[in-house]
């Protein structure tokens, strides 16, 4: 049995044995991520300024030129849905070098004294950085609205939507961390989370639909975990739009990313205070 | 789960066999055979990269040993980690409260990670409080307080689920002689109060004569001396100190190790004590 597997099995017993612990830890430290935020809503405001200039600029300019075709929908109603993903994208995969700082601080060898599992500790990571994406949600639908994207306002959309920023802010921000417990400084961190942005970003159907790309390239987003997130958001958020791979197979592949992912990192986790 | 009992029924705190960790070709613990009797404060001295950190971050399961092994409150360091760290609590060097919560926060966290019972909490955290004289800080965000205040509600922290072991890791490094001697204060009511051991790392002669019972004093991996500290002075001579103690086991040589890490740690620490 491969050693991957193992850790999954043995995740996945302790969390069998004791799902309630589990949770309470994982919400445990997802709350204190609610925490400081409530004290500090200034980091909120600033991330907003990229999606918002992307929208504004971008959106606008390349709405008027007409030059990528989108069907049913408009090139800005295109674009959001992709906008929010970027931006769930952008503020996750740097997430991991919190771990960095946690670990020079102490408070991660402190967490790892704790009895927690270590599967709890990285989901409780994972919520945290949802909370962020999904607070971006919200400054986005209000500004798309003020913008005339014709949006969804259905409880099953807006949920739908949520969960899939949700999931998706988890995947990256995973992902960040087990590339931080890879690299283990902050500046090598920062190199790398450089080189993974804009191929995760350029190689999605974010900006132009996948029809538009070279086969190699739709070949590659086809692996991109953010062209599922775009492709849920897009088909939940936007009235006349539709999810190209199926929202089934968007929240499929999200969730199995997740799981991957969270086995991988809660492996590698503790090796960051090492 | 049930400890393995000795023959008096109760098992020492710690007891290691030939623990040895190396870095590459850095033995930093070598061969470490030690026993502490329950109820005890121990302290183990050291210069830097004596490799007293590195032991306890293997006792505390932070650190997987190279060879050898523990038990810590009876059970295996390696086949029961978790069973350990329900039984201990851990003071790391750095100041490892999370600035940015109250300490009412900071403990509500560790009550959490610890499953303290729900019906609990609220009372332990207030006696936590208490006991180290924060609670009219308890509102209070940590970056406010003093360097000795974050100390004190470290220790809270560390305690609030009745640890059998308390890890203390250069609990005053950086510290003002005032704050130094409250938290000495504080930790001989801990003991008294409820019998907690504590394993305690120090640099500091003074301190490790005014709160041990015992001490092993470490050198380049090795215990080189242990015994109480009365013991080993009088092995000096009528009027040594445990500095002459520390000076003769070390051979008073400058020190020559420690890695660029933990000096930098240490100095870290000293700098967010101002």
């Amino acid at each position: 049995m491969t050693s991957l597997a193992r850790v999954g099995r043995r995740i996945a017993s302790a969390s069998a044995a004791s799902t309630g612990g589990f949770i309470s830890d994982a919400a445990a430290i997802a709350e204190v991520e609610v925490l400081k935020l409530r004290r500090d809503w200034t980091e909120l405001l600033t991330r907003a300024v990229q999606p918002t200039l992307w929208l504004l600029v971008f959106g606008q300019v390349f709405g008027r030129i007409r030059a990528i075709p989108t069907g049913s929908v408009s090139y800005l109603e295109f674009l959001a849905p992709g906008i929010l993903a970027q931006s769930v994208l952008f503020t996750a995969i740097f997430y991991g070098i919190a771990i960095i700082w946690e670990r020079d601080l102490g408070i991660l060898q402190k967490l790892l004294v704790s009895p927690a599992s270590r599967g709890a500790l990285v989901l409780g990571k994972a919520a945290s950085a949802s909370v962020r994406g999904f607070s971006q949600t919200i400054i986005i639908y209000v500004l798309a609205a003020a913008l005339g994207v014709r949006l969804r306002f259905d409880v099953g959309a807006l949920l739908g939507v949520s969960l899939a920023v949700c999931l998706g802010s988890a995947v990256f921000s995973t992902l960040s961390l087990i590339v931080a417990c890879l690299v283990k400084t902050r500046e090598r961190f920062m190199g790398i989370g450089q080189v993974l942005t804009m191929p995760l970003f350029f190689a999605s159907n974010a900006i132009y639909p996948l029809d538009l790309m070279p086969s190699w390239l739709q070949a590659v987003s086809r692996a991109n975990p953010l062209s599922y997130l775009v492709d849920a958001i897009r088909g939940l958020m936007i009235a006349g739009s539709h999810a190209a791979f199926g929202l089934s197979l968007d929240f499929v592949v999200e969730l199995s990313a997740l799981v991957l992912l969270v086995v991988l990192a809660a492996r590698l986790y503790p090796t960051v205070a090492r | 789960m049930s400890p393995r009992l000795p023959q008096n029924g109760i098992p020492p705190a710690v007891r290691t066999w030939g623990l040895t960790r190396r870095f590459g070709d850095l033995i930093a613990v070598n061969d470490l055979d030690l026993t502490i009797e329950a109820g005890l404060v121990f302290g183990l001295l050291g210069s830097n990269g004596a490799g007293k950190s590195t032991t306890i971050r293997m006792l505390t399961t932070l650190l997987p040993p190279t060879s050898g092994g523990a038990e810590v409150s009876g059970f295996d360091i390696q086949r029961e980690p978790r069973e350990v760290r329900r039984r201990i609590g851990y003071v790391p060097q750095m100041l490892s409260a999370d600035a940015a919560l109250t300490g009412r926060e900071n403990l509500r966290l560790s009550a959490k990670l610890y499953g303290i019972a729900r019906s609990q909490r609220a009372d332990r955290i207030e006696q936590g409080l208490a006991f180290m004289g924060l609670t009219n800080a308890a509102e209070v965000v940590v970056r406010e307080y003093s360097g000795g205040m974050i100390r004190r509600l470290e220790i809270a922290q560390s305690m609030l689920h009745r640890p059998a072991v308390l890890f203390l890791d250069e609990p005053t490094v950086g510290l003002d002689p005032v704050a130094r001697h409250a938290v000495w204060d504080h930790l001989r009511e801990l003991t008294g109060e409820y019998q907690t051991t504590v394993l305690l790392t120090t640099h500091d002669m003074e301190e490790a004569d005014a709160l041990c019972a015992t001490i092993a004093i470490m050198h380049e991996g090795l215990v080189v001396a242990s015994g109480a500290p009365a013991q080993l002075k009088a092995q000096v001579g009528p009027d040594a100190t445990l500095d002459d103690v520390f000076i003769r086991w070390t051979g008073g040589a400058v020190e020559h190790g420690g890695a660029y890490r933990d000096v930098a740690r240490a100095r870290r620490t000293a700098h967010r004590l101002g």
